[in-house]
C-alpha cells in the first residue's frame, strides 16, 4: 500500500475502508451495468467531517473520486473511476430532523427517498419527489442528479423540493447553501448546486420541504385502440385548463409486460393506455373529474375505468409500475433513455421511435410521463447476440438527436452522467459547455470530482453485463 | 453613460467595450438598477418580444426586456398566467428584471416562486459571450442549472438576455377571505393549521397586525362548497372578495404599496414573525406565501434595519429607495459564490459596488 493510501487507512476504521478486489466490486458499477470500473478504494465515511477528510485526501494527492448511494443511477452517474475513490454515503443514512410545524425534513444523504414520505406520513405530509428507484434511492443521489418522477408537472423536481445543503466542495471546504425559507436574496447558489451530478461538491447534510398530502385522488385508466388517439387525449386535458398531478401512457408492448409481471387487469387488447390522476381537495377533484370524463369521452377511448377505492387506485400503478421490470420478461436485456419532447410532439417522437426501431431491427416498448412529455423508450436487445448491445445504443442515440430535433432535451430526469456526455454537443454550444466548465474548474480546477461525467469527453468502452442485482430482485426498476 | 442595445451583438459589444456594466430593465427596482459612478447602463427594454409560446405546452420563451404587462396580456388571451406572480406589472417591470432580482408574489403560495418556473437562460457573461443553459421544456435535467442560478442574481453573472418559463392555467375562478384574528399568535396559529392541512390556497398572507388574506381558486361549482370549508376550518366567516373587487384587491397590491419610502424584501419563515413583529413597529408591511417572503417599507437609517435583520438570522433587498448597499442583513457570501462569480466574470464588470478609483 502506497504512502498516500496509508494516510487514508488511517482516516478510517477497518470495515470502512475497503480495498481488496471482493470488497471493491460491489461497487464496480450502478444501475447502468454496461460501464464498469474498479475503484481504488472505498470509504463509508459516517459524518460531514469524514467526507470532508476524504475530500481533502484526495485534494491533496489529485485523487479522482465519485460520490454515491444506492448505485441506482440509469446515466452511470455514480460509476466509480478506474483508479479513483469511491465514497459510499450509505452509513450516513439518518433522519437528522422531522419539523412537522414548519413542514420539513433534514437527512443526511445516505437516507433513502421513499422513507421520508414515511416518517412525515404520521403528520399528513409527504415528500412530492417519487423517482421510481425511491424504494432505494437516496435523498444525496437524488439531489445530484436532480431525480424526477411522475409527478413533475404540477410539482416540479427534486431542485424544487430542496430547501438548503450542507456541502463539502472539492477543495474540502464547506459551505451551506440555501435556507429554510423559499425565498432567497441573492444568487440561488443551490439552485445550481442541485443537478450539479457530483462535480460541484458532496452534500453531508439535506432540508428538504414537505407537503401535505393531497385529501383525494381520482385516478382514471382509458384504452386506445392507437398510441396517437392516447397523445390526442393528453393534449386535450391539457388544453381544457385541469392540471393533473399525473398523466403517463404505455403502449402495447409495455401493456403486454405489465399484465404478465402483475396482472393489474389492463385491457389487453388495448394498443395504448392512458393514466390520468387528478389530486387535491375532495370538491374540487370531483368537479374536475366531471370535466376529466367529458374530455375522455370525446377523445374516442374504447374503455375507461375510474378507481373507485384506494386498492383499485394502487392496482392501476402498480401495472405502470411494474412496466419496467415486467419487460425483462419480453426480452434479456433492454436500455432505457428518458429524452424530453414538447408535449405537442409527442405523437411525432413516437412515429420516429417506430420507424427507428423497425430500421434497428430491436423492438421498443414505451411507458412515459406524457403531462411532461418525458419519454422512456425501452430498448430490447440481446446481449449476448454479439453487436447488438452496440446497435441498441446506437438506436439510443438516435432517438436523443430526435428528442433534441423536436426541441426538447436529451434527459428529463436520469442526468448525463457517462451515459449521455457524448450528446451534451446536440443540446449546448461550444460556449454554453465553457461556461459550465469554467464554473466547474472554478471549484475544481484538477477536475476531481465525478471525473469523466456530463462533460463531452472520452467513455470507458461498453460491456454486456445484463441487470443490476438489485433488478433482477425486482428492487429496482429503470425509469 | 447609458446605452440601449436593440440586438445580442450589441449587447455582448457592450460588455467587450465598457469596464463596469449594469443592466436595467422597467427600472420598477431602482434600487438594483442605479447605476454606481463609472458604470455604463444597459437599457435592456431595446430586447423584447416573445420567441415562443404555445398554450399547449405550458411553455413561453421571451427575450429578457419583454414587459411583465405584454407577457401576462397574452397568457391571460389563452386563460394562463406566471404562477409565481411577479410585482410591479403596471410599472413597467420586465421578466428579465424580474428574474435577475428574483422576485415573486402572494400566488407563490400555491406553486412556486420564479426559481420552480424558470426552465431556460440567455445571457452575455463577463467576457462577452453568449450562454444558454436550461431549455424550453417543462422537464429537463441536462448541464448545470444555470436558469436556476440567474435567479436573484441581480446582474453580477450575467446579463439576461433571454428566458423560458413554465406557465399554467389560471383558475376559472377566485375568491379570497379576509379573516381578522384576535392578535398575531391567533392569526399565526391560523396559518400553521391552514399550511398543514389539505387546504389548497393561492395566497395565504398575514397583514399585521393580526389578518390573513386567504385566496381559493379552483372550478367555480366547487368555490362555494370549499369556501364554506375555509369558513369553518377557521370557525369565522371573514369579509368576503369576489368578482371584480376581488381583482382588484389583488391588482392593487401587486404594486407592493406599502408608502413612501424604501422598499425592502426579506427572505424568512413564519417562524421569524413573532420577534419580527415586535422589532419593526410601525414599519408598514406584508408577509406573502405563509411566512416566507415579507415586503416592508424602511423609513429609518438602513443601517438599523441591517442590524434588524443580521440579529434575527435574515436576509434581506433594497428594491426601491437610495441605499450603499442593497443587500441587508446576514452576510449571504461564500467562497462558492466567488468562485462562480469569478469563473462567469473574471474581470469583474458585473460587480455590485463601486468601481475602485
Amino acid at each position: 500500500m502506497s504512502y498516500s493510501l496509508d494516510e487514508l487507512k488511517r482516516l478510517f476504521p477497518p470495515g470502512r475502508f475497503l480495498v481488496k478486489p471482493g470488497e471493491l466490486a460491489p461497487y464496480e458499477s450502478d444501475a447502468l451495468t454496461a460501464f464498469r470500473a474498479r475503484p481504488l478504494a472505498v470509504v463509508l465515511p459516517e459524518s460531514h467531517e469524514e467526507v470532508a477528510a476524504a475530500v481533502r485526501w484526495c485534494a491533496k494527492h489529485q485523487i479522482p473520486y465519485v460520490a454515491r448511494g444506492s448505485g441506482t443511477s440509469l446515466s452511470g452517474g455514480s460509476l466509480p473511476i478506474d483508479g479513483g475513490l469511491l465514497i459510499g454515503l450509505n452509513r450516513m443514512n439518518k433522519l437528522l430532523r422531522l419539523d412537522a410545524k414548519e413542514r420539513l425534513a433534514v437527512v443526511q444523504p445516505g437516507f433513502i427517498n421513499l422513507q421520508v414520505s414515511n416518517a412525515a406520513a404520521p403528520y399528513g405530509l409527504y415528500y412530492a419527489p417519487d423517482p421510481s428507484s425511491q424504494p432505494v434511492s437516496t435523498i444525496g443521489g437524488n439531489l445530484a442528479f436532480n431525480s424526477g418522477g411522475a409527478h413533475c408537472l404540477k410539482y416540479g423536481m427534486t431542485s424544487n423540493h430542496v430547501l438548503a445543503a450542507r456541502v463539502v466542495l472539492p477543495d474540502g471546504e464547506t459551505v451551506e447553501l440555501g435556507s429554510e425559507s423559499l425565498e432567497n436574496t441573492g444568487p440561488d447558489w443551490l439552485g445550481l448546486f442541485v443537478g450539479s451530478e457530483g462535480l460541484l461538491g458532496i452534500a453531508t447534510e439535506v432540508t428538504l420541504r414537505l407537503l401535505p398530502r393531497p385529501e383525494t385522488y381520482h385516478t382514471v385508466l382509458a384504452a386506445y385502440d392507437s398510441l396517437a388517439k392516447a397523445g390526442e387525449a393528453v393534449a386535450a386535458v391539457v388544453a381544457s385548463g385541469l392540471l393533473p398531478g399525473a398523466m403517463e401512457i404505455m403502449d402495447s408492448l409495455a401493456i403486454e409486460a405489465a399484465e404478465a409481471a402483475v396482472k393489474a387487469g389492463y385491457p389487453l387488447a388495448a394498443r395504448a393506455l392512458l393514466i390520468v390522476e387528478l389530486e387535491g381537495e375532495t370538491s374540487q377533484v370531483e368537479a374536475e373529474a366531471r370535466h376529466l370524463e367529458e374530455v375522455i369521452r370525446q377523445s374516442g377511448a374504447y374503455e375507461v375505468r375510474v378507481a373507485q377505492n384506494a386498492d383499485e387506485r394502487m392496482k392501476i400503478w402498480k401495472g405502470r409500475k411494474a412496466a419496467f421490470s415486467a419487460v425483462g420478461r419480453l426480452s434479456p436485456d433492454y436500455i432505457v433513455q428518458d429524452g424530453v419532447v414538447p408535449r405537442s410532439r409527442l405523437g411525432q417522437a413516437l412515429a420516429e421511435i417506430e420507424r427507428l426501431s423497425a430500421r434497428y431491427g430491436l423492438r421498443v416498448a414505451n411507458v412515459f410521463h406524457a403531462g411532461d412529455g418525458n419519454l422512456h423508450p425501452l430498448i430490447l436487445y440481446n446481449g449476448r447476440v454479439e453487436g447488438e448491445l452496440q446497435r441498441a445504443e446506437e438506436l439510443a442515440g438516435e432517438i436523443l438527436r430526435l428528442c433534441v430535433a423536436l426541441g426538447g432535451s436529451i434527459t428529463g430526469e436520469h442526468g448525463v452522467g457517462m451515459e449521455k456526455k457524448a450528446y451534451m454537443t446536440e443540446m449546448f454550444s461550444e460556449d454554453d459547455l465553457n461556461a459550465m466548465q469554467r464554473i466547474r474548474q472554478a471549484l475544481d480546477p484538477g477536475e476531481l470530482a465525478n471525473r469523466g461525467k456530463m462533460f463531452p469527453g472520452e467513455a470507458p468502452a461498453l460491456r454486456f453485463h445484463g441487470a443490476h442485482p438489485l433488478e433482477k430482485a425486482g428492487v429496482i426498476s429503470r425509469e | 453613460m447609458t446605452l440601449m442595445p436593440s440586438s445580442l451583438a450589441e449587447v455582448q459589444e457592450a460588455v467587450r467595450t465598457y469596464q463596469h456594466v449594469r443592466p436595467r430593465g422597467g427600472g420598477s427596482k431602482p434600487a438594483l438598477s442605479a447605476p454606481l459612478e463609472g458604470q455604463t447602463v444597459l437599457e435592456m427594454t431595446g430586447l423584447t418580444g416573445v420567441l415562443e409560446y404555445d398554450p399547449g405546452e405550458y411553455v413561453l420563451v421571451a427575450r429578457a426586456g419583454t414587459r411583465l404587462a405584454e407577457v401576462e396580456a397574452l397568457l391571460a388571451e389563452h386563460g394562463q398566467y406566471l404562477p409565481f406572480d411577479p410585482p410591479f406589472v403596471e410599472q413597467g417591470a420586465t421578466l428579465g428584471g424580474t428574474v435577475a432580482a428574483g422576485l415573486s408574489g402572494p400566488m407563490r403560495q400555491r406553486y412556486g416562486g420564479v426559481r420552480d418556473f424558470i426552465l431556460g437562460v440567455q445571457f452575455v457573461d463577463g467576457q462577452g459571450r453568449l450562454v444558454r443553459g436550461g431549455g424550453k421544456v417543462v422537464k429537463n435535467a441536462a448541464g448545470f442549472d444555470l436558469p436556476k442560478l440567474m435567479v436573484g442574481s441581480l446582474g453580477r453573472l450575467g446579463i439576461l438576455t433571454e428566458v423560458a418559463f413554465k406557465v399554467f392555467p389560471f383558475p376559472k375562478a377566485t375568491a379570497t377571505l379576509l379573516v381578522d384574528f384576535s392578535g398575531l399568535e391567533e392569526a399565526l396559529e391560523a396559518l400553521y393549521r391552514l399550511t398543514g392541512s389539505p387546504i389548497e390556497l393561492y395566497a395565504l398572507d398575514l397583514l399585521p397586525p393580526a389578518t390573513l388574506a386567504l385566496r381559493l381558486g379552483g372550478l367555480p361549482e366547487a368555490l362555494p362548497a370549499r369556501l364554506e370549508r375555509l369558513q369553518s376550518f377557521l370557525g369565522q366567516t371573514g369579509q368576503l372578495l369576489q368578482e371584480a373587487a376581488e381583482a382588484r384587491y389583488w391588482r392593487h397590491l401587486n404594486r407592493l404599496p406599502l408608502g413612501e419610502g424604501s422598499l425592502v424584501k426579506v427572505a424568512l419563515t413564519a417562524r421569524h414573525i413573532p420577534d419580527l413583529e415586535k422589532a419593526l413597529g410601525s414599519t408598514p408591511r406584508r408577509y406573502l406565501s405563509a411566512g416566507n417572503l415579507l415586503y416592508l417599507t424602511w423609513n429609518d437609517e438602513p443601517d438599523r434595519l441591517d442590524a434588524l435583520l443580521k440579529a434575527q438570522g435574515l436576509s434581506g433587498l433594497v428594491l426601491k429607495g437610495t441605499v450603499a448597499r442593497s443587500q441587508l442583513g446576514i452576510n449571504l457570501e461564500h467562497v462558492l459564490g466567488h468562485k462562480v462569480s469569478r469563473a462567469l466574470d473574471p474581470q469583474g464588470k458585473f460587480s455590485l459596488h463601486a468601481p475602485l478609483p
